[in-house]
């Protein structure tokens, strides 16, 4: 089925916030939008939900630690137990705190590159990974909100964007 | 609206900057060449760095016996560069992390270069252990995998092995933060890149950024979480290095202080080399409105404040010392002050300690030139502090008998050499082809911290609607509802069309930027404006534009009756910014 949508271009961001206001209060639904920098409160006016990567990285947090934790027990205490510096390894827990530091290093080290991997994943990005922005301008200083414009009067929406304050308005119709 | 600060607060970015003279700006370096300065201290650089590589060379096959040391001194020069690289490798991280932990803007000029800074030293850093391993091609040994000596595992109980993971995981941490941060900024080269290579390179750098708001709502947090995960990570890693030393039994080495006086003497160095790359790089690539006067004193306060902190560290060890009551101990630290390696201790001490109290004073802190050669002042003196707490401690041990000193050899001092040059073969280099700041956050800022936005806040302006560039936008509404959208200006080949002879909106376009009357004005060389050849400034002059004022008058609206009437590169003036430039050039 074709499907059109309408790229809907402002200049500003406080424009470009009211817009997606008053274009959500007129029930349309809002595919996207592109901006060149992060505009705060922007997912909140479009109803994104919130991200959840901060949990994972606690998860992957927890990864880490048990991690090294399982590593030490066993390289240390049960595959083979030196005496080093007069201090035999026979017990996980007396030797312990020589092992905080590898404990808190790898706990950082799952979390972080596993939240990033996750977030690159979720948002796309990877090397020979096409860009999706429809308008180069986008990262420049323009923004572009995609409208759901399938089955409605073209016209009719662009006057409507036109009065929230946009400077450009573009119908596109998707094949497939 | 949101983007209130209270008018006492300098602005972050002064002059009139809109969004698109953050993107025109920032973007200058990487689309212009280089210039003989550059390349003239890059080929230094590059002769440095390849002396280093034959000194390492040298070593690696003669041993390390090439060095200076011996049976007294075992450890010099390679640990003293190793903890100096690192210790500068820590004010990136400091900056960007705990600076946004804190929600510190001005971090923004500033952050991505010192995150270059510390992803470069740290490699600095890591190249001395494995040179010191002296079978380099073995040094896959200090990482915990079944070996061929049954299961002899390597000793975690080894602060040594600690460092292995603590800068390896502070080298890749700081490597991703980075990069991630970097992201939307290659997209926007990407997105105004022309020549094709230099687009395949940016889109494969970029790694597809599309700026969506979900994009940017997980950007945003993940680089919180990033912050929230690198501050204890950076305070740990200096903490472990000084453990390499704290957990010995060697007199001055052998104490508890060290983590945090190490913490904060690495902020300190650290600090002191982002003052010295930026105060140079401001001026080379034109960021003074960024990177401004008030960065540099707020850099400068952060060197005081953590060179007092090292300063009473060093009198905490001497009173610590002799309160011990343990002679050895107030031996090691009478020979410092007083003993054959005084010099370097009273070099430490007036670099450290004594030169940063000249910023409590505004003036001298304001002063670029005097920020400068504070900051190489510190960079110098802490180097001899990490040769004092090596050095003197070792070269009189417990056996009188054994008692030397210790002199660097050729090799010692080449290896040296070439780490500094490969760190500016590594940052001139970054300069060139990275943006060097981060444009994306800065644009964020702009209408809270920027002096134009201050400046029309002030006046009682509204800011809506104020983010508009006359050069990229105006006219009348464009609207296209038939489909066929083109989002990119059409590429034709140079010299392809020439000026069609209908001359209807050219009147038009002289009367928008005024007559030039050749009695009373000069005309202009339009050629100094990049972008424009002599073939140009011609085609320029049948129109009747003959001045910068005219130039400087140019709009997105007259960029677009001048693609019509000559049809060459269409876009080219609105990218190469010729009204901004010829606005400088009145």
């Amino acid at each position: 089925m074709a499907s059109t949508v309408i790229h809907a271009i402002y200049s500003d961001d406080d424009v470009l916030m009211n817009a997606v206001k008053e274009v959500r209060k007129k029930h349309l639904h809002i595919n996207e939008v592109y901006t060149p920098f992060p505009v705060h409160g922007l997912d909140k006016a479009m109803g994104l939900a919130p991200t959840r990567l901060a949990i994972t990285a606690f998860l992957y947090g927890c990864v880490g630690i048990t991690v090294a934790t399982l590593m030490m027990n066993f390289i240390m205490i049960e595959d083979w137990p030196q005496n080093i510096g007069g201090k035999p390894s026979f017990s996980y827990i007396e030797n312990m705190p020589a092992f905080v530091p590898i404990m808190f290093e790898l706990t950082v080290f799952f979390a972080a590159h596993l939240m990033v991997i996750t977030f690159y994943m979720r948002s796309k990005l990877w090397p020979f990974k096409k860009a999706e922005n429809p308008d180069v301008r986008t990262t420049d200083d323009h923004f572009l909100m995609e409208i759901d414009a399938t089955g409605k009067d073209g016209k009719e929406l662009a006057d409507f964007l036109v009065t929230t304050g946009a400077v450009e308005i573009n119908l596109i119709a998707n094949e497939a | 609206m949101a983007h209130y600060e209270a008018p006492i607060r300098r602005p972050l970015v002064t002059g009139d900057k809109t969004y698109h003279d953050v993107t025109l700006d920032i973007v200058a370096p990487v689309e212009g060449r280089a210039n003989k300065s550059w390349w003239l201290v890059f080929s230094i650089a590059l002769v440095a760095f390849l002396w280093g590589i034959g000194c390492i060379i040298y070593t690696v096959t003669n041993g390390i016996g090439s060095w200076g040391l011996n049976k007294t001194v075992g450890w010099a020069w390679d640990i003293t560069n190793f903890v100096w690289w690192v210790g500068i490798g820590h004010a990136g991280t400091l900056i960007s992390a705990v600076l946004l932990l804190f929600r510190q803007k001005w971090r923004m000029a500033i952050n991505r270069s010192a995150e270059a800074m510390t992803i470069f030293s740290v490699v600095q850093a890591g190249l001395f252990p494995i040179i010191h391993m002296g079978r380099p091609w073995l040094a896959y040994w200090v990482l915990p995998i079944p070996n061929q000596f049954g299961s002899l595992w390597v000793n975690f109980n080894s602060p040594l092995l600690w460092d292995v993971f603590a800068i390896s995981t502070y080298l890749s941490v700081s490597l991703v933060f980075w990069w991630t941060g970097l992201l939307p900024d290659f997209a926007m080269i990407r997105d105004r890149a022309v020549k094709p290579f230099q687009k395949k390179i940016y889109s494969l750098l970029s790694f597809g950024w599309s700026g969506r708001a979900k994009d940017w709502q997980r950007f945003e947090e993940v680089s919180l979480v990033l912050a929230g995960l690198a501050t204890p990570l950076v305070l740990s890693v200096h903490t472990i290095v000084s453990f390499d030393f704290a957990t010995s039994v060697i007199p001055g080495w052998h104490t508890t202080i060290f983590p945090p006086y190490f913490v904060a003497g690495a902020v300190f160095s650290g600090f002191a080399m982002v003052n010295t790359l930026l105060i140079i790089m401001r001026k080379v690539v034109s960021l003074e409105a960024y990177i401004t006067i008030q960065h540099i004193e707020l850099m400068n306060i952060v060197i005081m404040i953590t060179g007092s902190i090292v300063g009473v560290a060093y009198i905490t060890e001497l009173f610590m010392a002799w309160y011990s009551g343990v002679e050895y101990e107030q031996y090691a630290f009478l020979n410092r002050a007083t003993g054959p390696y005084a010099w370097s201790y009273w070099a430490m001490m007036t670099c450290n300690v004594f030169s940063p109290q000249f910023m409590w004073f505004p003036k001298l802190r304001r002063s670029i030139m005097f920020s400068f050669i504070i900051s190489i002042v510190v960079n110098i003196g802490m180097w001899f502090e990490r040769f004092v707490i090596i050095v003197t401690s070792l070269h009189r041990d417990y056996l009188p008998s054994s008692w030397t000193m210790f002199s660097p050899t050729f090799v010692d001092i080449g290896i040296f050499i070439g780490t500094i040059g490969f760190f500016f073969v590594l940052f001139l280099l970054y300069a060139r082809t990275f943006p060097v700041i981060a444009q994306a956050e800065v644009k964020t800022i702009m209408k809270s911290s920027g002096e134009r936005y201050k400046k029309l806040r002030e006046s009682g302006q509204s800011l809506v609607g104020t983010g508009a560039d006359p050069r990229t936008s105006g006219g009348p509404v464009k609207i296209n509802l038939d489909g066929a959208y083109i989002a990119k200006p059409q590429e034709v080949a140079a010299g392809e069309t020439v000026i069609p002879e209908d001359t209807h909106g050219n009147e038009s376009l002289v009367n928008r930027l005024g007559i030039f009357d050749a009695a009373t004005q000069k005309a202009d060389d339009l050629k100094v404006i990049n972008g424009i050849g002599p073939k140009m400034e011609e085609k320029l002059n049948e129109l009747g534009i003959y001045t910068y004022e005219q130039v400087g008058k140019m709009t997105s609206v007259e960029y677009n009756l001048l693609d019509n009437l000559t049809g060459s590169f269409p876009g080219r003036a609105e990218r190469d910014d010729w009204a901004g430039q010829a606005n400088n050039l009145k």
